[in-house]
């Protein structure tokens, strides 16, 4: 029993966050600024999610070169 | 916004999975049997069916700002993922996906199972191979059209979308009676992770109460912007990849004449 339900958060976990969990924590904590700034600030923080994107997968990408062979 | 957006990205994303899925049924219909190859894609497709069937009109109740706050978010994550994997192997640091490979695999290993009859199905390890190389890769699409459609309110064009592509690459997988692997999978693969991407950062950004300028036509923006970043990162990272395997050859060259330059 455990070892199914091991291996059905597993699939899912490798189906939805994949090989970058970093990634996922990124967009995520992306969102929720954006929310706090729209709801909280009155800013409309429309750039804030693309960049944070652009970040997520250049520190993604950096990370997954930079890796000894 | 038009459903043709919609209906071209559910397409292709779909088109790459059918043909990944098209790979293993063809390795399991030729080395072992069609009756029972068949079979499991019924199966399997049955099952893609209902969750589309039961998941889709179910999470369109869902208040329109909340569903696209949580699948803005899956959306871009699942998208990002995509662009990684893209941008890594057309910068050289992965290898790029290859059906006729990846095919021979698969025939490789249908060749060395035993043959075993079971709950009324005459090979099973066929029946097993189909229904979970089609359940598998069908459920990122069953993932895709359900959150695009959702999202836009019209699950029936997603649909359409994806099944005009699975008729389209089981045609031509029937009519080539091979693997698609002159199919340009990789820059598929891109392009669909630049309109995932896109398309998940716009309705999760809207999700959190912003108001994109331009409203839906932001997208039209959106998207090049995306894709442009994209090709940059995979441009930096082939010269990058390029300068790196030049440099022990370099200090090679250099060790072999005692570090005389001619």
């Amino acid at each position: 029993m455990i070892r199914a339900l091991k291996s059905f958060w597993a699939f899912w976990y490798d189906f939805v966050i994949g090989d970058d969990w970093q990634v996922a924590a990124f967009v995520v904590v992306a969102l929720a600024v954006t929310a706090l700034l729209t709801h909280a600030a009155g800013v409309n923080a429309w750039w804030l999610l693309p960049l944070a994107a652009f970040a997520a997968l250049a520190w993604s990408l950096r990370r997954a070169t930079s890796r000894k062979p | 916004m038009t459903a043709l957006p919609l209906v071209l990205t559910v397409f292709v994303a779909c088109a790459v999975e059918a043909i990944e899925a098209l790979t293993i049924v063809l390795a399991s219909g030729l080395t072992r049997e069609w009756r029972s190859t068949f079979q499991g894609m019924a199966a399997a497709l049955v099952v893609l069916a209902a969750i589309v069937g039961v998941l889709g009109p179910t999470i369109t109740l869902l208040p329109l700002t909340a569903l696209r706050l949580v699948v803005g978010a899956l959306l871009a994550i699942f998208g990002l993922q995509w662009l990684r994997k893209a941008i890594l192997r057309a910068a050289g640091y992965k290898a790029l996906h290859d059906e006729a490979s990846a095919y021979l695999r698969e025939v490789a290993a249908a060749r060395a199972a035993p043959e075993v009859s079971k709950r009324g199905v005459s090979d099973w390890y066929a029946f097993t191979l189909s229904f979970k190389g089609v359940l598998l890769e069908g459920l990122e699409v069953v993932f895709i059209v359900i959150t695009f459609g959702d999202s836009q309110r019209n699950l029936g064009a997603a649909v359409v979308g994806a099944a005009i592509a699975v008729v389209v690459v089981a045609v031509t997988g029937i009519m080539v009676r091979a693997p698609l692997a002159k199919v340009p999978e990789n820059a598929m693969k891109f392009a669909v992770g630049i309109m995932l991407t896109s398309f998940g950062t716009f309705w999760g950004a809207e999700g959190a109460g912003v108001a994109w300028p331009g409203n839906d036509a932001a997208l039209l923006v959106l998207v090049p912007v995306v894709a442009l970043v994209s090709l940059g990162y995979a441009a930096w990272l082939r010269r990058a990849h390029r300068l790196s395997a030049a440099a022990p050859q370099s200090q090679a060259a250099w060790s072999e004449t005692g570090g005389v330059t001619g």
